[in-house]
């Protein structure tokens, strides 16, 4: 059924990027489905954004420190890059390596550390989790600048197996204190100094005169282990294929209960994880192949809107929708500020556990931002995202009666699905002016209100929190 | 009455002020005839005939006049020296730990969210707590909890970009409709629907505050003036609410310090001054305390333009029943005993602080809020529980 694939198609659009609009999805709909996975899954097939488009519109948009304008050149290639997974795949990672801007104030460093996910957020497990391990803003974030070789600091080697690749449980303090041994002399340097030249990015550096080089224990193995090392035994791990499967999960497919509590709860489709582990196994790790998996799989498929999205999602999600920000503009910066209200300023997780997600996303206070931001977004006629669905609606040359305006705009805004109660709501609403029509001047006007309130209304529901 | 039937008044109510950044301790409360303190400071120091006198060794900024005025008064205490061990330099993270009293840990669940949870376990009345600012401060925050946060209180709830006051309200039914448990709607869908309920009573009675309030107090034009206005109407209303929260920033001064400081003690200071005024005017002051604590205090020495992180932080406690003074130890400025041969070393716990006011002021039994016990004051001349 064409609406069937229109609608898998924006699931899958709305998981592997953030968002797509009618119109794209009208085109993408029209392709197998298996073409369009191999698209997402390849970036490097279509040219990277170019941003520095930026610095021609807005000079300031290229301020070097602030994190609120990156975070709003970020949306920008949210909404506009033709790599969309690859987006969400930094994203994604983001999530799980949070680190944060606050502990260096250190935006250079952040932002190189952003395009180091974006990089690798695809490739090996193992490449990923050795640049990880060599990315300064990382190692200033859990201080393993400070683990020396006669005074080693366990914080990296910690969260590396805790929060990172493992999870609690599947390794003792002892594979701790190995681990941090491992990775001493992994530091960073300061190229630039910062006075008087202001913010440069840290780069990498290691000190073998401070790396430790003695014998090794770890998860069972023995030897005189440097990172690499480490990393290496850590992905062979069926721990690791797990855990990073639980996380692609929880992102990609349906919330689960925050990462502290995995080690006691159980995920909730135990089968999905096992595929994706017999993918990351097959693979050794290849985390492309692992989301080409998901993206075919059924269960894939089919859990849909069981996550709440993220307020990142809400918003670049939004903005694709109203057709906003496809040139810059200053108005790039403002999304930060929108983010950082509804609970996740980008670049600066809370802690290095990263944000609570699902429901944990929604209080009183993050909901009425998220509405009223949605609201704001959309409630201008003139976006083009609202003209588009105005010119399908008039393209019909007939009036448009109440259910088919719900429906019109359901579909536009998703397409969403909606109890009772609220389509019963909107069809209220709906059937109070009577037929849309669109002959003359002050009849375009009027249906164009509609049509806007309409939508307002949509993206003021509930069922629009989740992706 | 007030719609939630709640009697005006006679409970104990928390305002508490965050000052965001790390508010240099040593130069709000000045140690003015102390050489080191010159010495360690020969750029941002205040000099001892500007200081503003409270004792013979101590002195408030001269930005904070108003501040000192209340401490002639009797009614503000200064707790001098407040943090804990292996104080944390990071913003963040310190800010974190005053708000969980976890230093050890990482926690996310709030003080205060647990106070809200004894005081309204069922989640009745969505204004048992009420932020002023956007985005809910986490010690507001814990599963279950319901604590209102209002940017504008003017213009404070779901919709308001829809300009159209008739459409707006309208607009609103719709959206209680949309927001309706359901059977078989889910765990979460039921949560979204609660959620959003909440903030539309609680946005409905809010509404009541502004067109309620009448004063003769003028208030500056500045953030923390405005928020305290916001408090005063909102307290004055009788909606029920306990926790008052907001917060002033700007305090990170690691540059030009000189002429921040001063700006945001003069802020501040005078905006609580206008708004005790503002309680007295309306007899609503003898049940508030408010509570002004910073994330931590900055270094000694400065660094030639302002002060970087360090530690040894203060508090005020404020209030009609508050009795002023000293509390605690002005942490040492021998340089010996000098923390990592650069800080303040702390004096007194910040769990006691709380303890404090859960014990003594809220009634609330602070032992499993903070944590354990820690010593604390004695800063109230009565209070409101038993």
């Amino acid at each position: 059924m064409a609406n069937d694939r229109i609608a898998l198609m924006a699931h899958l659009m709305r998981r592997a990027g953030f968002g797509a609009t009618r119109a794209e999805l009208d085109s993408l709909a029209r392709r197998p489905y298996e073409e369009v996975v191999e698209d997402l899954v390849n970036p490097e097939r279509f040219p990277e954004l170019d941003d520095k488009v930026l610095a021609r519109y807005y000079p300031h948009l290229m301020n070097q420190d602030n994190p609120g304008v990156w975070n709003g050149r970020w949306f920008y290639r949210m909404v506009n890059s033709k790599r969309p997974l690859q987006e969400k795949m930094a994203l994604f990672w983001h999530h799980v390596f949070a680190t944060g801007w606050t502990k260096s104030e250190h935006t250079p460093t952040m932002v190189q550390h952003i395009e180091m996910l974006r990089r690798n957020g695809l490739g090996n497990l193992r490449t990923l989790l050795v640049e990880l391990s060599r990315d300064p803003a990382m190692i200033y974030w859990l201080d393993n600048s400070e683990n020396h070789r006669d005074a080693p600091n366990e914080n990296y080697g910690r969260e590396l197996l805790e929060l990172f690749s493992m999870g609690i449980g599947n390794y003792t303090e002892t594979d701790i204190k190995n681990v941090a041994r491992a990775f001493t002399g992994w530091t960073f340097e300061q190229p630039i100094p910062l006075y008087p030249f202001g913010h440069y990015p840290a780069r990498f550096v290691y000190r073998p005169e401070d790396h430790d080089d003695s014998e090794k224990t770890f998860l069972g193995r023995r030897g005189k282990f440097n990172g690499e090392d480490i990393v290496d035994i850590i992905v062979g791990q069926p721990a690791a294929a797990r855990f990073i499967s639980r996380h692609i999960y929880n992102f990609f497919v349906a919330d689960e209960p925050q990462v502290p509590a995995w080690s006691i709860t159980p995920p909730q489709d135990q089968a999905a994880i096992d595929i994706l582990v017999e993918s990351f196994e097959r693979s050794n790790g290849d985390i492309r192949s692992v989301m080409r998996t998901l993206f075919y799989a059924d269960f894939f498929k089919e859990t849909r809107h069981q996550r709440v999205k993220s307020p990142t999602e809400f918003i670049a999600g939004t903005i694709k929708l109203a057709g906003d920000h496809q040139y810059p503009s200053l108005g790039l910066v403002a999304l930060d500020s929108a983010a950082t209200v509804m609970g996740q300023k980008l670049m600066d997780p809370p802690t290095v556990e990263g944000w609570h997600t699902g429901k944990e996303w929604i209080d009183g206070g993050t909901l009425t931002e998220r509405v009223n931001f949605a609201v704001e977004t959309i409630k201008d006629p003139a976006k083009p995202g609202i003209q588009a669905l105005m010119g399908r609606l008039a393209g019909r040359k007939k009036p448009v009666t109440a259910r088919q305006l719900v429906d019109a705009c359901l579909d536009h805004a998703g397409p969403l699905e909606v109890e009772k109660a609220t389509r019963q709501a909107l069809l209220d609403v709906a059937s109070s002016g009577g037929e849309i029509r669109f002959e003359t001047e002050k009849a375009r006007a009027d249906a164009q209100a509609r049509i806007v309130r309409m939508l307002t209304l949509i993206v003021a529901s509930r069922e629009y929190q989740f992706a | 009455m007030p719609a939630n039937g709640r009697k005006k008044g006679k409970d104990p109510v928390l305002v508490v002020i965050q000052l965001s950044g790390g508010n240099d301790f040593m130069n709000t409360v000045i140690p003015f005839t102390n050489g080191t303190y010159h010495d360690a400071r020969p750029l941002v120091r205040i000099a001892e005939d500007k200081a503003l006198p409270i004792t013979d060794t101590l002195a408030f900024h001269p930005s904070a006049a108003p501040m000192r005025k209340l401490f002639q008064d009797g009614k503000l205490a200064v707790v001098q020296g407040i943090g804990y061990q292996n104080s944390s330099r990071s913003h963040f993270r310190a800010m974190d730990i005053m708000h969980t009293c976890e230093p050890n840990r990482i926690a996310t669940e709030g003080w205060l969210a647990k106070v809200v949870r004894q005081f309204d376990p069922d989640g009745t009345n969505p204004l048992t707590a009420v932020n002023f600012g956007r985005g809910l401060p986490r010690a507001l925050a814990a599963p279950g909890v319901t604590a209102t946060s209002v940017g504008d209180l003017d213009n404070y709830g779901l919709l308001t970009p829809i300009q159209l006051a008739q459409q707006r309200e309208e607009d609103l039914e719709v959206f209680r409709r949309m927001y309706t448990p359901a059977v078989g709607s889910g765990l979460v869908m039921d949560y979204l629907s609660q959620t959003g309920r909440d903030v539309i009573k609680g946005a409905e009675q809010l509404k009541e505050a502004p067109r309620a309030y009448r004063s003769t107090v003028e208030y500056a034009s500045n953030p923390i003036a405005k928020s305290l206005r916001d408090v005063a109407r909102v307290h004055t209303s009788g909606l029920g609410t306990r926790i008052f929260y907001t917060n002033h920033g700007g305090y990170d001064h690691h540059a030009q310090e000189v002429v921040t400081h001063a700006r945001l003690l003069a802020e501040l200071s005078g905006a609580i001054s206008d708004f005790m005024q503002d309680l007295r005017d309306h007899s609503a002051s003898d049940e508030v305390l408010i509570l002004v604590f910073t994330e931590f205090g900055r270094r000694i020495k400065d660094n030639g333009s302002g002060t970087d992180h360090g530690s040894g932080g203060g508090a005020f406690l404020i209030g009609d029943r508050v009795a002023g003074g000293l509390y605690s130890e002005y942490p040492s400025l021998e340089p010996s005993q000098w923390l990592n041969g650069e800080d303040l070393r702390h004096t007194f716990d910040f769990r006691g602080v709380y303890g404090t006011i859960l014990d003594q002021w809220l009634g609330v039994d602070s032992e499993p809020i903070v944590g354990g016990k820690f010593e604390q004051l004695k800063p109230f001349t009565s209070t409101l529980v038993a």
